[in-house]
Parts: C-alpha cells; structure tokens; sequence
C-alpha cells in the first residue's frame, strides 16, 4: 500500500470563515412583546428563522438569534410580519472589541 | 486459460470483464469503439454484472467514472484522440482526485486534419496529468496489462492508462491467451475501501477549494496545503516505479507471462546501439534489431512499457555504456522533439557514460512504418554518431519532400 | 403545502459559512437539505456554492459533498448513483446535483440533457442567481434581459434560456421553478422530488445581493417582488402535467400585482433599462403568464 495516501477532504465545522458575526456593521435585535409566536404563546410564525440564510435562529417563543456568526444582512428584521426585530449599529451596543491600536490612530472612539 | 484469436480491442474489454468492473461509461470513437460495444453487450446480456452509463461526450464518460469511483466503485472507459483532449479536464480531475480509474486509449493521431489511423500524440500530450502510463506492444500485453492496471491503480490510488495503437493493435487479431475468471480473482480482489468518504454517518466535503499554504481544521491541527497534496500525487506516481513491476511479477507468478515490468528488452545485454520505443513499434523493432545484427551491428531493443512515472533510473542503469540510443517517437512536441526522445534525455543529462540520444519521428497520422525504413534510420544515426554529432535535431522517417513543395 | 412552521428543525448548512451576507442559496439550501433529511450526497461544480461549502479541511455542510468540474455535474451525478447502485448502497442516499445557471444553461447543459435524456435517477437543483456571480457577475445564458453585467456594460440584450421548458421537452418525470424566497415551496418541491426517481430537475431562482445591486436585507422582498410580477413563476409538472404552486398559484386568480417597472426598480443591474426595454421585458413577462396561467388550468381538467 501507498504510503501517499491523503486527499483534500474536509470535515465539517461552524466557523469555516471564522467569527462571521465580525463581518456585520449592524446586529438584529427581538423586541420579543411584538413577536408575533410570543403574542400567541405558541411557536407561530418563525418566519426569521426560516429567511435566515446563515441559520443563525433557533425556532422558538421568541426564535433565538446566535450573534456569533450572524452576518447582519438584515433580512430577519426586514421580513419580520410584525416589526419585532430591529438592526441596531453594532456601535451603540458598546461591546465592540476595538483592535490592538499600537499607534494609537484608532484612538477617540476610532473613527476613522 | 484458453487461447483465443481476438483484436486488441476485444483484449481489453476482456480483461475489463474479468476484473469484474463495476461501472462503464464511454463514448463511440475510431478506433476505440469496439471496445464499448463489447462492454455493453455483455452488460445487457448480463454476462457483466455491472452499470453501463452510455453518455454523450468523452468528458462525461471520465465525469461518470469519477463519481462511480469517488464511492467506491470499480470504474472503467476507453477512448481515442479527440476523445481523450476532450476529456482532457477530467484527465486532470480523476488523477488529482486520487481514483483509481483504468482508462485504455487506442492510440490514434490527432485532427486537425482528421485522422482515424494511428499515432502516439494523443496519450503523450497528457503524460502530465498524474496518471501511470502503460504501453503495450502485442494483444496479449493489452489483455494482461489492463487487469494488471486495476491492481496498481488501486494500490496507489491513482489512475491508469493502457495505451495501445490504433488498428495496428486495436482492429489487429492476434491469439491471446485468457485466463480464467478465478485466476484473475485470485489476482484482483475487490476493491477495498476508498480514500473518498461519501457517507451519511461521517459527512465530507471531497475535493474543496484548497489553499497553497496548509491550515488548521476545526481542531487546530495543520492540514496539507495544495502543494503538499500534489507532492503527495507525485509521489504516490513514483512508487508505482515498484508497483508497476511487482503487478508485473505477480501476473507473471500466476499466468507464467511477462510484459517487461517497467521495460522491455530484446538482444540487449551486449548491445552497442539501443532502439527506443513505445507501442507496437517495440515489436517491429526486434526485427530491425534482428537484421541490423545480420550486418555485424551490435544492436539491441529497449521498450518503454511505463512511460510514467518515467523509469529514469533503469533507463540510465539499461543504457550505461552504450554508444547510440536512437528513440523512435509517434508523437511530437511542435517546435522541439519527440516526447520520448526529450524525455530519455533528461534522464541520461551529465551522466558519464550515457550514450548518445538521436531522436526519429514517425508514423504520424498511421504513416506505414517499415523494418527497412526503421534501420535504415539507425544507419542514419550511427553514421550522424560516427561523424562526431551527440545531438541533433530529430530526423523524420519516410517524409516526401517533394509533395510539400 | 407545509407552513413555515413545520419546517424540521434539524440544520445541515453550519453558520459562519463563506458565503455572502444576504445570500440566496443559504436560505434555500437550508430548505433542500431540510427535505431530504441530510440523507443525500451533494454534488456540485465550481459555483458559489462550492465558496459557501468553505476551504479545506473544513465544511460548512454537514452531508456528504462531492466537488466536480463545471461541465460535469450531471454526469457526475450519474455516475456517483451508478457507482452506489454497483455496490448495493442504492438506499443510503438521494443524489442531489446542484449548480448555478452558467454550470446549468451554459456549460453544463450537454451532461444535463444527456443524464436527461437516459432518465438518470437523481435530483438537479439549478440555483439561478441569473449571472455568474463567483467570477464576478459576468453574463450568463439565464442572465435577463436589460441586467447590466460585467460582460453587458450596457445591458443584456437577450431575454434568459427557459432551461425547464428544455429540460421539460426531454420528458423527465419532475420539472419545477421555485424561489429562494419561499423556503417551503422550495421544500415541498425537493420532498416531492425525493420520492420519485429517475431525473428531477428543480429550477430555484436565487437573488444575489452583491450581483443584482441591492442591500442585502432586500433578498427575500426583491425574491417575492419577482414572484409577484411573473417574472419568476412558481410552478410545478409530474409526469407532463402542469400546475402552479404557492404563491403563483394565488395570482392566477388575483393577477399579476406589481409591474416588472416596480421588479428592477429596486436592483442596481437593471439601472441602464430604457422605457423601451422595460415595456419589451413586461410584454414577454405577460406572454409567458398567460400561457402558464392556461396551462395550469388545463392542466387541472
């Protein structure tokens, strides 16, 4: 037997193109008392988590938004039926993390 | 074991049936098509319990054999020429991907202008594909070398090509000597389990988009990058410098026959004049050797049975100490030389006591090539070597100038 | 028809995937993979697919997944199920083929027509994000007419290959036009397809956010809006017979709500459509409605 045996075969994992949530300028947020499954009490509705191209939701009472990966495209918020979800700025949720800034040019809130 | 009067073609789809080949794909093309036609009438007859896919195009003739062997199956096509550039991409694809796929090619020239006759062109303009390369000389090494082709393509993971020239051995009957299906069992086991996973409980993704440099997977482990899985491919070709000859061995073992291994020799041992080539030529050229012996020449035949990975090393071993090796080419890379010839050089570079290589292109486009014109060639050489020339460009057998004026 | 809700709940597509805020395939892949349970094998050409599936050694799909060459995927297909039906492994899983329309229309219409043609039994999935967005939205033979690319500066002049009218002329059993924007339609159509066999082929229209120039929160509403003005229509045909489905099925009786005007009005690419142009595409958007419309309602006898 070949001692060369090895092809490019990968396995699967979440995160192939890494924290694909830091790609987002804007994070959807549930104002959960106008989703429409949480006025029902039932699981209703999840149109968010059906839309969502990056399986980013979990169906429920209100459906569960993973940030880690979301990539902000804002198509949850847009299709909501009932206005529950909303993109906010990912700056002013203040939890950022700002890169390293040796420099010092990011400096004032980096904006640049 | 019987002995049957068959053409080359019916050779290999023998040898395709006694491997118990589980799927078949190919498209009609002069001088293959005998092969296929074969292959589906024992497939409909059910004496081949195997799949037939009759595609439209060479292309998805490979394309059908890649994803039948990617899960595990045993695959199989045959073309010629114009089929093989077509699938050219697929050539490429099935050796990149490791499958170990057996491909035969009835040699035939290439258009334009159209062609159905013989040369060598087609297989040589894909010999850097990754594939092992085998050549056959006689019906009977088509017959033996396609099984045996299973065997290393699966050892290896890796595909082969049994080449064979069109009509000259394809349409060509010659008794060839069938071993029975148990004999070939006993040989070829059934193919063991792939390098592919294509598995629900354990899901890949074979064959994705590889970076140059290597990267970690999920678990931070560094994985190979496209380099280092194509120096993974190279090497794997080179073993079969060993697998090729020990099929070679053990074919030999069972059925008491021989192709040579890596190469073929006749009248070699005291030879000072060396004849090089693929093919069917092979056998032409022991007669030249035979006749040129008669004038007092020392003069010996060396075949090329692998023509890749190409045998350099017993190739420098075979040919120390002789004075000319004069390599006959079907084939030619325009605006150089013929592929063996450029080949055997390389390989002989700085090597102090090589011989002499003098390059001959002929029977392009099924030009008849004749024992006369052949030593007359080897005259033209020895008397090129004696007059001080080590190298030259190559000399064309039987052109008529005066047909191109 | 399946409401949104009773879409399983098992994933086969992992986030943090490769590719593009807002992209199409995400949304119906999720809704492929969901119909036939992960038991399948995907094969699937250079697209941008092959960008989300991720680099190697890692897989944002947790099913078995075969790459191929452009041109090959439907020979491909038939030789993977050819290859598991010689080895006895016929059961374990659907073969599903999925490509973009330059892999479908364009390059890899030959072995589509020819596994079409011998009936091969597995699904294809045509994803058509209407250009060949993974080299750079440059135009394919499914690219509609007046779509600016990056090989029709001014606009295409062509209106787009109707590839299932083709492959529906080849007498496979299952034809269907879909839409990425209707994850269930899409899921009925694959479940459908999985339990029939021979060739399946599913034509899924796919907004691309980055190709059609427009915010990615719009893929879904513009995916709709094409619905909604015929120019992509939801429709099914098992066995030569045509219906409608979904939402096209409730405009046959509302009609056609929005003017193609209100369709392009909101995608970059359709910028340089003159009024001409525009009243050339509504007049061929229209032909074809009607004739849809009259074939859905023989269809039901």
């Amino acid at each position: 037997m070949s001692s060369h045996q090895r092809i490019s075969m990968s396995r699967p994992s979440p995160g192939e193109a890494g924290r694909t949530g830091d790609w987002r300028s804007s994070r959807p947020v549930m104002q959960a008392e106008l989703c429409l499954a949480v006025k029902a009490d039932t699981a209703t509705c999840q149109l968010c988590w059906a839309y969502c191209p990056d399986a980013c939701f979990a169906k429920g009472v209100p459906p569960a938004i993973e940030l880690e990966y979301c990539k902000g495209c804002g198509i949850c918020a847009q299709e909501c039926p009932s206005g529950a979800i909303v993109m906010v700025p990912e700056r002013e949720h203040g939890v950022c993390e700002m890169p390293e800034d040796p420099s010092g040019d990011l400096a004032e809130g980096g904006a640049r | 074991m019987s002995v049957r009067v068959m053409t080359g073609n019916d050779a290999a789809a023998t040898a395709v049936k006694l491997a118990r080949t589980q799927v078949i794909a190919a498209y009609p093309i002069t001088p293959q098509s005998p092969v296929v036609e074969s292959l589906s009438t024992w497939v409909e007859s059910g004496e081949l319990p195997a799949e037939f896919v009759a595609v439209e195009s060479e292309h998805s003739a490979l394309s059908v054999c890649i994803g039948a062997s990617t899960v595990g199956a045993r695959a199989f096509t045959a073309t010629s020429a114009n089929g093989l550039a077509y699938m050219t991409e697929q050539v490429w694809w099935a050796a990149g991907a490791r499958l170990p796929i057996v491909m035969c090619v009835a040699n035939r020239a290439m258009a334009a202008p159209w062609s159905v006759l013989n040369d060598q062109q087609d297989s040589m303009s894909v010999r850097d594909a990754g594939w092992v390369q085998l050549y056959c000389r006689d019906n009977q090494e088509i017959l033996d070398t396609t099984v045996q082709a299973f065997h290393i393509a699966e050892e290896l993971n890796a595909p082969v090509m049994v080449c064979y020239d069109g009509f000259l051995l394809s349409h060509t009957m010659m008794p060839v000597d069938v071993p029975d299906a148990g004999t070939v069992d006993g040989f070829l086991p059934p193919r063991t389990a792939p390098l592919q996973i294509v598995d629900t409980a354990d899901p890949r993704n074979v064959g994705p988009v590889t970076l140059a440099d290597p990267r970690p997977d999920a678990d931070g482990v560094l994985q190979p990058g496209y380099m280092e899985f194509r120096a993974m491919h190279h090497a794997a070709l080179l073993e079969a410098l060993d697998a090729v000859p020990a099929a070679d061995r053990a074919w030999a073992g069972i059925t008491g026959r021989s192709s040579g291994g890596l190469l073929s020799e006749y009248l070699l041992d005291d030879a000072d004049t060396v004849l090089v080539a693929a093919g069917s030529l092979v056998t032409q050229l022991t007669l030249v050797a035979d006749g040129l012996r008669a004038e007092g020449v020392r003069a010996g035949v060396l075949g090329i049975r692998c023509y890749r990975p190409f045998p350099a090393e017993a190739l420098r071993d075979r040919l120390a100490g002789r004075s000319l090796a004069v390599v006959f080419d079907k084939a030619l890379s325009y605006g150089y030389q013929g592929p063996i010839c450029e080949d055997l050089k390389a390989a002989l570079y700085d090597g102090g006591d090589s011989p002499a290589v003098h390059g001959v292109v002929c029977g392009l486009g099924g030009r008849d090539v004749t024992p006369v014109q052949l030593a007359s060639a080897v005259r033209e050489a020895r008397a090129d070597l004696e007059a001080g020339m080590r190298d030259r460009a190559p000399h064309w057998i039987g052109l008529v100038e005066g047909s191109m004026r | 028809m399946t409401r949104v809700t009773e879409l399983p709940d098992a994933e086969h597509l992992l986030s943090g995937n490769r590719a593009c805020a807002g992209c199409g395939i995400g949304t119906g892949l999720r809704a492929i993979t969901k119909a036939l349970d992960g038991r399948m094998v995907l094969v699937n050409p250079a697209s941008c697919l092959t960008v989300l599936g991720g680099m190697y050694p890692i897989s944002s799909l947790d099913v078995p997944w075969v790459n191929v060459a452009f041109p090959s995927t439907a020979a491909s297909a038939a030789g993977v199920r050819a290859g598991l039906r010689a080895l006895g492994r016929d059961g374990e899983m659907t073969v599903l083929a999925m490509a973009g329309d330059g892999g479908t229309a364009d390059i890899g219409i030959q072995a589509l027509s020819g596994a079409a043609e011998r009936n091969d039994d597995f699904i294809y999935v045509c994803y058509d994000n209407e250009a060949y967005m993974n080299t750079g939205t440059q135009r394919s033979g499914s690219t509609p007419a007046g779509a600016r690319t990056t090989t029709t500066m001014a606009g295409k002049r062509e209106n787009p290959k109707d590839v299932p009218a083709i492959m529906e002329a080849h007498g496979v059993p299952y034809v269907a036009s879909t839409s990425a924007a209707f994850p269930t339609d899409v899921y009925d159509k694959v479940v459908r397809a999985r339990e029939m066999s021979g060739l399946r082929y599913i034509h899924m229209n796919t907004p691309c956010p980055s190709g059609w120039s427009f915010d990615p929160k719009d893929s879904i509403s513009i995916g709709k809006l094409a619905v909604d003005a015929g120019v992509v229509v939801l429709y099914e045909i098992v066995d030569g017979v045509f219906r409608l489905t979904g939402r096209s099925k409730s405009l046959a009786k509302a009609g056609l709500q929005v003017p193609v005007a209100e369709y392009v009005a909101g995608q970059g690419r359709f910028k340089t459509l003159g009024e001409a142009e525009l009243a050339g595409v509504q007049r061929w958007v229209e032909e074809r409605w009607s004739a849809y419309v009259a074939r859905d309602a023989a269809g039901q006898r």
